[in-house]
């Protein structure tokens, strides 16, 4: 009934190859042994091994981690309580405060790491750790709010109401029919969250001290004084990674 | 009864303090410095003046902002050429290809943005793979030399947002009643005439979130065209980075910030007048 044209067919495929062949070229790149890394001089694994040798990099990815799961851990908590509360009456100062909960998430970058390094250095917290995080947790929170909000939408009350006729206290209620409910909307909030804050560069360079340094801050850094063959390989690492938890991700789902 | 209610309360209180200590107040110091007088060294006088925004209006000043207007307005035009046939022909393969197509779209989508640009700049390097095709095959005979230009700043705008767009306009075909196009067929219309009186009609949610999640990111975005237009390519989002951290004019950059984000608000208004929702399809 509906049938696709082959212009069609053609031009998502030629879509799709521009939109891989930089990933590609990145992966290929990493393995060649030339420095300048303009010419192709033969298979090496060089990058890689210098890559396992840098301290730095591991520690930065180790705090990207770290970074990325402080920020979900305050994103559950406030998103979801926030979902949890506002399903019902509204008070007069909830939509002034979701709406400028949503906001980090709804202008540029820029904007909130300004707002940030300015009062992050009135309030005097000494930027580090603390300072990113709750930075980071400012544009998780509306994913995990707004997704399980949505989610919260779309169930039926009858459901808990009848688990309470059947005589379930509101605790038992809430754990074995809200939550399983909205726990998807939970995992893809989380999920998303994890993921702005791994890549987030903006935000980052705004609220970092002089003692953390995240992966993509790294990145950043060595990408702007051009490239090194190096960071193709950690590229690569990262890419290998992204590939598999889609691919884990996609197999979860369907079971 | 009284139970649920404190309950409710309680629940609140992370949220409204979250937002209110590191969302609102942030804002609202923001503003007020954007009207203070920079310090000789560091921070600034509590001085009011209204000489920041002033300046924002010097000619120079103006000039980056309608630039990074234009850019953000070329880029946005650009994903949509792109990105909502993409969506539409994706939304009409059968079950199997959309699932194998959004597999192929979720890669590059949770790939960090940075590491997916990190390509282009071995495709644009003078002497790189495009240049190296393109005289392979005689069309130049120097390096064209493409990095560190306009174009390659567009480029990697585009293929930086295209996701975003592709996934919005896509979600909202998924949702889109194919009957209500034969209907229209059934009844006389054209084939252009149907697209643009239902299809268009229906998808057009998808598309206006997908305009305000292309347009309102690449507005900030300065390390797209620091990276791949070097330092020669001067959007907002650098100026406040450079008044930030090398010029130290906190009330300058505060009064840039607030510029840009009356724009955005502005922008985010008219999204919300038009679409009557201030939801974004696809993603929420």
């Amino acid at each position: 009934m509906k049938k696709v044209s082959k212009a069609a067919i053609v031009f998502l495929a030629v879509v799709t190859v521009l939109n891989y062949l930089p990933i590609l070229l990145t992966v290929v790149y990493s393995f060649n042994k030339s420095k300048l890394s303009s010419m192709w001089e033969g298979f090496s694994l060089d990058w890689y091994r210098m890559l396992l040798r840098d301290g730095d990099i591991k520690k930065a990815l180790l705090n990207s981690i770290i970074l990325a799961f402080s920020a979900c851990v305050l994103a559950l908590i406030i998103g979801v309580s926030a979902a949890l509360a506002m399903r019902g009456k509204k008070l007069f100062f909830d939509d002034f405060i979701s709406n400028f909960a949503s906001l980090p998430i709804m202008i540029p970058e820029i904007i909130l790491g300004m707002v940030f390094m300015a009062i992050f250095s009135y309030m005097n917290l000494p930027f580090g750790f603390v300072t990113m995080t709750i930075a980071h947790a400012s544009f998780c929170v509306p994913y995990v709010f707004l997704i399980v909000r949505a989610r919260l939408m779309g169930m039926d009350s009858s459901l808990e109401e009848a688990a309470r006729d059947l005589g379930a206290s509101e605790l038992e209620t809430f754990r074995d029919v809200t939550l399983p409910y909205i726990l998807p909307g939970i995992a893809s909030g989380l999920l998303l969250s994890f993921a702005m804050s791994f890549d987030d560069v903006v935000i980052s360079i705004f609220t970092t001290g002089p003692s953390v340094n995240t992966l993509a801050v790294k990145i950043y850094t060595k990408m702007k004084t051009g490239i090194t063959p190096e960071i193709n390989a950690l590229a690569t690492v990262i890419l290998v990674i992204t590939v598999l938890i889609i691919f884990i991700s996609e197999k979860t789902r369907k079971d | 009864m009284k139970n649920k209610k404190i309950k409710e309360y309680l629940l609140r209180i992370p949220i409204y303090t979250f937002t209110i200590i590191f969302v609102v107040l942030p804002l609202v110091y923001m503003v007020i410095i954007s009207f203070l007088t920079k310090a000789k060294t560091w921070g600034f006088d509590p001085a009011f003046t209204p000489d920041n925004y002033k300046k924002v209006f010097e000619p120079f000043y103006l000039n980056i902002f309608l630039e990074s207007i234009k850019l953000a307005v070329v880029s946005t035009v650009l994903v949509i050429l792109i990105g909502y046939p993409f969506g539409y022909f994706m939304g009409r393969l059968d079950t199997k290809w959309k699932r194998r197509m959004m597999m192929l779209l979720m890669i590059p989508f949770w790939t960090s943005g940075l590491i997916r640009l990190n390509g282009w700049i071995i495709i644009f390097r003078s002497n790189g793979v495009l240049d190296k095709l393109l005289m392979f095959f005689g069309i130049t005979k120097s390096p064209l030399k493409l990095l560190y230009t306009y174009p390659a700043v567009l480029v990697g705008m585009v293929y930086f947002l295209l996701p975003f767009m592709i996934l919005s306009v896509y979600s909202s075909v998924e949702k889109m009643d194919w009957g209500l196009i034969e209907a229209a067929r059934d009844l006389g219309a054209g084939k252009i005439e149907a697209f643009l009186t239902v299809t268009l009609r229906l998808t057009m949610p998808g598309l206006l979130s997908g305009v305000v999640l292309t347009f309102v990111p690449s507005m900030g975005l300065f390390y797209i065209s620091d990276i791949l237009g070097g330092n020669k390519i001067v959007l907002i989002g650098s100026v406040i980075v450079e008044q930030l951290t090398k010029l130290r004019n906190i009330p300058f950059a505060a009064a840039l910030s607030v510029i840009l984000m009356l724009l955005t608000t502005l922008f985010l208004r008219v999204y919300k007048r038009i679409s009557g929702t201030g939801e974004l399809e696809g993603l929420f």
